[in-house]
């Protein structure tokens, strides 16, 4: 069944999928995010679950004029016990992030003390020049978070980096420790999510760790 | 016999005002120890107040001596005589400090009027209140404010209202920040009014609109969220009332209208996000809307604004069957988000509440069209979710620079089709 790109079911399986996307594509000198749904169908499969056919664009986040279409197919299964199948198809070419990638990797491996900041963006929505690739290192890993917890009535975005730690390794690899704020759309909740992220330019983003945290209520 | 004399002279110049006028500060060098020893005695043993702003310390070193206007020469003569090496630093004291002066005053006064307030940051509930004054300031006979109501922290609720006068015209209802964290509301909702009310008289749409028609602006609907977000948690969303049988706190706004109230899309759980309240209109902050809307009989449009997700909704939120007038407001949303796009390319979604975002019973709009207003929507401001509801303030005005062209829309729409 065709579905109107702009119906809320197709637009939270566009973002479920630009998030799989970017987890496995993205990198901290490379965040993509979507920037519209052109065609949406949706089908019930019987004992399965339903499944999505979809044909978005996706912008890169540090060069908005640059786009690429691709297409995605997103499986919930019944019952939500198991995460949503993912699989897409990108037309054509990612920009090369290889310069950006090494830029950070060999800054924060030359750093004397571990890295350590927190509210990205802050109040006003500002993340300094330095602070950007810790911010698209959480955009690009928490889109593993947002796949696997994915259903088709949630709609989740990073809202905020609380916390991030550098976490001292003895191998290539870099590894931070995040506590972010995802704003889950349908709920309107925010909701506290710890991870632990592994980095090396030429092994792409692992989460290797997450728990969501409890809320504070009343605060 | 040398400090006899410049004594005399300091004793002669001696007066006891504190103004600065032609005072100096002379930069020293002294070029051995006994330059200091000079200098140190010529400060001791003065009549009139000559000051060391910087010491002696050694050769080489400079220092700093002020230096009264009436002393100035037998200083100077003093040093010239003593070879000791010096320079005028400050050549008027006064001088320096009037410029001071005028500068903390000039940057004081940048407050004080509304065409040099800085739309493109973010500010504070006082900053916005002060603002309001100023709109009505420079405004008179245009722009007045009303009050209509206090919050749950008894903080006023503030309307700006647009007239060219008349009695009980055909209204717009506008407001902002119903949902405290969304800021690029607020933000909005301060650069359109000021816009409203410079382009009264310019713009050929909005006058054509005053003169036959009244504007009612809230621009901080959420006092005690807006001021919560600025001291304790930047994403809070809803009132800060305290609910009864919890610790958690506040109901949100846009949930508690009597419009499908305690529906789909709507909680009951305090603690929730989308916690409808005891019961309809039990928040202040929504009972003096629904009171000031009804008693004032006349309200053609309601529009509400938030964010975000870059959407241009109207009603229903409470149930999936089309709202009588789907069709209309279905092209009117069209026609008012391809106006938006226009601007900056900045691309919006539309439809009914139910369909494009989720079911969400109890809305502002919901009951503005059930209680007879036809021109109900919602816009759901910037972005898409990669800043949310941090929005970057650099993008402040161009939100506001682009949504103006579809407020436009709507309200030559709603002052085409009286009804």
């Amino acid at each position: 069944m065709e579905l109107p790109p702009g119906h809320y079911l197709a637009t939270r399986a566009a973002a479920l999928a630009a998030a799989c996307l970017c987890y496995r594509r993205g990198s901290p000198g490379r965040g993509l995010a979507l920037r519209a749904v052109r065609r949406a169908s949706r089908q019930d499969i019987d004992g399965v679950g339903q499944k999505y056919h979809l044909e978005l664009v996706l912008e890169d986040l540090l060069d908005k004029d640059s786009t690429v279409n691709c297409t995605a197919e997103v499986l919930y299964h019944l019952g939500n016990n198991i995460p949503p199948d993912v699989q897409f198809t990108i037309e054509g070419e990612l920009k090369n992030a290889e310069e950006a990638d090494n830029i950070f990797y060999n800054r924060i491996k030359s750093l004397e003390k571990e890295l350590v900041a927190e509210n990205i963006p802050d109040s006003h929505g500002n993340v300094s020049p330095e602070m950007e690739p810790v911010h698209l290192l959480a955009w690009v890993a928490s889109g593993y978070v947002i796949w696997q917890n994915s259903t088709e009535n949630t709609k989740f975005q990073l809202a905020q980096i609380k916390h991030v730690k550098q976490v001292k390794r003895s191998d290539e690899y870099l590894e931070f420790d995040y506590t972010i704020l995802l704003h889950e759309m349908v709920s309107q909740e925010i909701i506290p999510w710890q991870m632990t992220v592994l980095w090396h330019p030429q092994h792409g983003v692992q989460v290797t760790q997450d728990s969501r945290q409890p809320e504070h209520a009343s605060e | 016999m040398k400090f006899l004399l410049v004594f005399a002279a300091l004793a002669a110049a001696a007066r006891g005002e504190q103004l600065f006028v032609g005072d100096q500060v002379l930069r020293i060098t002294p070029s051995d120890e006994e330059q200091i020893n000079l200098l140190r005695a010529l400060a001791e043993h003065t009549v009139v107040q000559v000051d060391f702003w910087r010491h002696p310390t050694s050769p080489g070193q400079p220092a700093d001596l002020w230096v009264p206007f009436p002393g100035l020469q037998a200083v100077k003569v003093f040093l010239e005589s003593n070879n000791i090496s010096y320079s005028i630093m400050i050549e008027d004291v006064q001088e320096l400090l009037d410029e001071e002066k005028k500068t903390m005053m000039k940057s004081k006064r940048i407050n004080r009027s509304t065409s040099t307030f800085d739309y493109a940051s973010y500010h504070t509930i006082d900053e916005i209140y002060d603002w309001m004054d100023m709109l009505v300031d420079d405004h008179p006979g245009l722009v007045s404010k009303l009050q209509i109501g206090q919050s749950y922290e008894n903080r006023p609720l503030y309307v700006l209202k647009f007239s060219t006068g008349g009695s009980n015209r055909p209204a717009i209802w506008l407001d902002t920040g119903i949902h405290s964290r969304e800021w690029i509301t607020q933000a909005t909702g301060i650069w359109t009014a000021n816009k409203i009310a410079k382009e009264y008289g310019q713009d050929p749409s909005i006058t054509a609109i005053l003169d036959s028609m009244d504007i009612f602006f809230e621009i901080i609907t959420n006092p005690d969220g807006f001021a919560f977000t600025h001291s304790s948690n930047r994403l809070w969303r809803k009132t800060r009332s305290i609910n009864a049988s919890s610790n958690c706190v506040g109901v949100d706004p846009n949930r508690n209208w009597d419009a499908g109230f305690g529906g789909s899309g709507s909680s009951s759980n305090p603690c929730s996000e989308t916690y409808h309240g005891p019961y309809a209109h039990s928040e202040r902050e929504v009972k003096s809307i629904v009171d000031f809307i009804l008693s004032h009989g006349n309200v053609k449009s309601v529009i509400s604004i938030h964010s975000y997700s870059q959407m241009l909704l109207f009603p229903y939120g409470y149930t999936t069957a089309p709202a009588p007038d789907h069709q209309e407001l279905n092209e009117l949303a069209k026609k008012a988000v391809g106006d938006l796009a226009a601007v900056y390319g900045t691309k919006y979604t539309y439809g009914s509440i139910a369909d494009t975002i989720y079911m969400a019973a109890g809305t502002t709009v919901d009951w503005a069209y059930d209680n007879g207003v036809k021109y109900s929507f919602t816009f759901e401001l910037r972005d898409t979710g990669r800043y949310g509801f941090l929005l970057p303030s650099s993008q402040i005005i161009p939100t506001a620079t682009e949504t103006w062209p579809a407020l436009l829309d709507i309200m030559v729409h709603v002052l085409e089709h009286p009804y």
